[in-house]
């Protein structure tokens, strides 16, 4: 029971007045963000987390204040999915699916109530399913050296891109060009100056933070301008009626939350796939399973609560490996890692040895979060529904703005500022054209480590290829990292998901 | 079309990539692997990537008319040209002038983002500046 003492441990660290209020808003910004269309929960951490980092917050606290972002983020992104038709962000895209019937046949109040527990049961058990997975894969971590390590770097990418994306080579594409572009900059082994071509702002290579907002934020606001999106849905009534749900209804769902909770927390843990499969896979199931009268699509209950609890159990699943193994799982947690990253914190076994006060502190904020998203997301919801009232034609100049000053915030320089514009601008175009950007935030990201590893095994073994493979771990990993790159290929598609395939895709945003 | 144009543009961004890659100065302290090997590696799976798009092109996105396209390039140039005014001018000035910029293009009226401008810079400078401490570009104004 040493989990348990931690966690207690852990609940020592997050009950602090600080952290407390520090979830708190996390929690309400969150729900916010996930509310607002456009803003997803990706970028939603994105543009904060270079505020967490220049308002100097420690290492657990901004974990937690990003982490309750991201969950908050999953809760709110079924509010407009409900009420307007329109997905808050990507993963509360096949809420819309009953909810909006539901919504339109005068039940919006009981989709809301339901969606919102059906969040809670999610995210609170994946929480628990964290707290006994990470430690096991933390052990199994622990036997891993360079050469697995790099096998697990191409795992994540492979499985990236041949799970979660339609095209393999235009995922393939992005994670060589994130990787190409973590490799600006003054080698960190030789000390020889790569591809800065003798600018001076280059020798420090790119900023991954510039990277992430532009790429997710700026783009975004690209997006809405060739849109050029009017008021969002103000014209249109939302009365929200009774957020009680009856008693009937939450017993008719709680099989469907319960199945949803542990397909969503499968999907999540599996590297590449995140929170929009999760729900995905959710929905899918349950509608094959318990669909007899043909209710599904047409307002049924269960159709709201399993994909919203699918997606917040991949929220939680997705946190196991970026924790215990240092590779995000989705794109937000991508967005976590930088903030590690950022924070001179490497995720992995060292992390749950070396400061397991972050971690377990970090877990037991998310408990408390849970709770105070339930509250939140109850009673309080008609405040978070007003907000969708404000027109993205204030809302996306003030993302625009809020991005620029974080980024400004941490390095003061002009120069950052113009490489994020240009981002924007290539995310934007990579977006019309279909490549994903998830790999390219986690190239960005894993690039020096991936080099580091790789390096560090040669150096070992004396430059020779041959010993990548050496070890049965190294073996399974490259096993898996070619299954899951060539299989989805041959089967995909049957298996791949058609959410991809809505039109919504081209603005939507990474979970 | 659009796939052909980016899978070309991709084999000469992967070419120049292992150009700039060979012309990487060699160290005399040198682990067995080098600088030079992982760029290589990328630069291959970059290029390949690329010819795979060049064959197989996905079906064409649809891109918006000319003006739409102006638009983005227009407000891309006003973001860049905020970059480079910000120490001249400060963090306020700026902000608003971007910000009711980019609040008209989206579509309010001239006046309501004149005031959208104003609230956002205001407000940004307030919160973050005045409340939360963040160190912002200081005009000639003292703002």
């Amino acid at each position: 029971m040493d989990t348990l003492a931690s966690l207690a441990d852990g609940f020592a660290v997050a009950l602090t007045f600080q952290n407390l209020l520090l979830a708190l808003v996390g929690c309400f910004l969150g729900t916010i963000i996930g509310a607002l269309p456009g803003l997803g929960p990706s970028n939603g951490v994105a543009i904060l987390i270079p505020l967490a980092f220049t308002l100097g917050l420690p290492a657990t606290p901004a974990l937690i204040l990003l982490t309750s972002v991201y969950y908050g983020a999953m809760y709110g992104g079924r509010i407009s999915s409900i009420l307007l038709n329109i997905p808050g962000d990507e993963p509360a895209l096949m809420t819309t699916l009953d909810g909006y019937p539901m919504a339109r046949a005068g039940q919006a109040g009981e989709a809301l109530a339901i969606s919102g527990l059906a969040s809670f049961v999610g995210a609170f058990f994946a929480t628990w399913g964290l707290v006994f997975l990470a430690p096991q894969l933390v052990k199994v971590a622990l036997l891993f050296g360079p050469a697995e390590y790099f096998a697990l770097f191409v795992l994540a990418f492979a499985t990236l891109g041949g799970i979660a994306s339609r095209n393999q080579a235009k995922a393939a594409f992005a994670a060589a060009l994130g990787l190409g572009i973590s490799t600006i900059g003054v080698d960190g082994q030789t000390g020889v100056p790569r591809f800065s071509f003798g600018e001076v702002h280059l020798y420090d290579g790119i900023d991954f933070l510039v990277a992430i907002v532009g790429l997710f934020a700026l783009s975004e606001v690209f997006i809405f301008l060739e849109h050029r999106a009017g008021g969002s849905g103000s014209d249109r009534s939302m009365k929200v009626g009774r957020i009680v749900p009856p008693w009937k209804m939450v017993r008719a769902t709680l099989p469907a939350m319960g199945r949803s909770t542990i397909l969503g927390f499968i999907a999540g843990v599996l590297p590449g796939a995140g929170a929009s499969l999760g729900s995905f896979i959710s929905y899918t199931f349950e509608k094959r399973l318990s669909d007899r009268n043909g209710t599904f699509g047409k307002g049924d209950p269960r159709g709201v609560a399993a994909p919203e609890a699918g997606n917040n159990a991949a929220a939680g699943g997705a946190l196991v490996p970026m924790l215990a193994l240092g590779v995000p799982g989705s794109g937000t947690t991508a967005v976590l890692l930088a903030m590690l990253l950022a924070l001179n914190i490497t995720p992995g076994p060292l992390l749950f040895q070396q400061n397991p006060d972050v971690v377990w502190g970090l877990i037991a904020a998310l408990f408390i979060g849970n709770l105070m998203l339930l509250a939140m997301n109850l009673p309080l919801v008609s405040l978070f529904v007003r907000v969708l009232l404000v027109p993205t034609r204030y809302l996306m100049p003030a993302v625009a703005m809020i991005s620029f000053v974080g980024i400004y915030g941490i390095s003061g320089s002009t120069f950052d500022l113009v490489v994020m514009v240009a981002f924007g601008v290539i995310g934007w175009v990579l977006r019309k054209l279909d490549v994903p950007l998830v790999p390219i935030i986690l190239g960005v990201l894993l690039g020096d480590q991936m080099e580091k590893n790789l390096r560090r095994a040669m150096t070992i073994h004396n430059g020779d290829w041959t010993m990548l493979f050496d070890s049965w771990l190294a073996i399974a990993l490259w096993s898996f990292a070619i299954i899951g790159f060539v299989l989805p290929l041959i089967v995909g598609r049957y298996l791949r998901p058609k959410l991809a395939d809505e039109p919504i895709a081209e603005g939507a945003d990474p979970d | 079309m659009s796939d052909r144009i980016f899978g070309v543009f991709g084999l000469l961004l992967a070419a120049f990539y292992l150009w700039q890659a060979s012309v990487i100065e060699l160290s005399f302290i040198s682990d067995p692997f080098g600088p030079r090997a992982f760029p290589y590696m990328i630069g291959v799976v970059l290029a390949i990537a690329s010819a795979v798009v060049l064959w197989k092109p996905d079906t064409e996105p649809e891109w918006p008319a000319f003006p739409r396209l102006f638009e983005i390039g227009v407000a891309a140039a006003v973001m860049i040209a905020y970059a480079m005014f910000l120490k001249d001018y400060g963090f306020v000035a700026c902000t608003t002038v971007a910000a009711a910029y980019l609040s008209w293009r989206l579509g309010a009226r001239p006046v309501s983002a004149m005031v959208a401008g104003v609230a956002i810079a205001v407000g940004i400078y307030v919160i973050f500046h005045l409340v939360l401490g963040l160190s912002l570009a200081r005009g000639p104004w003292g703002f």
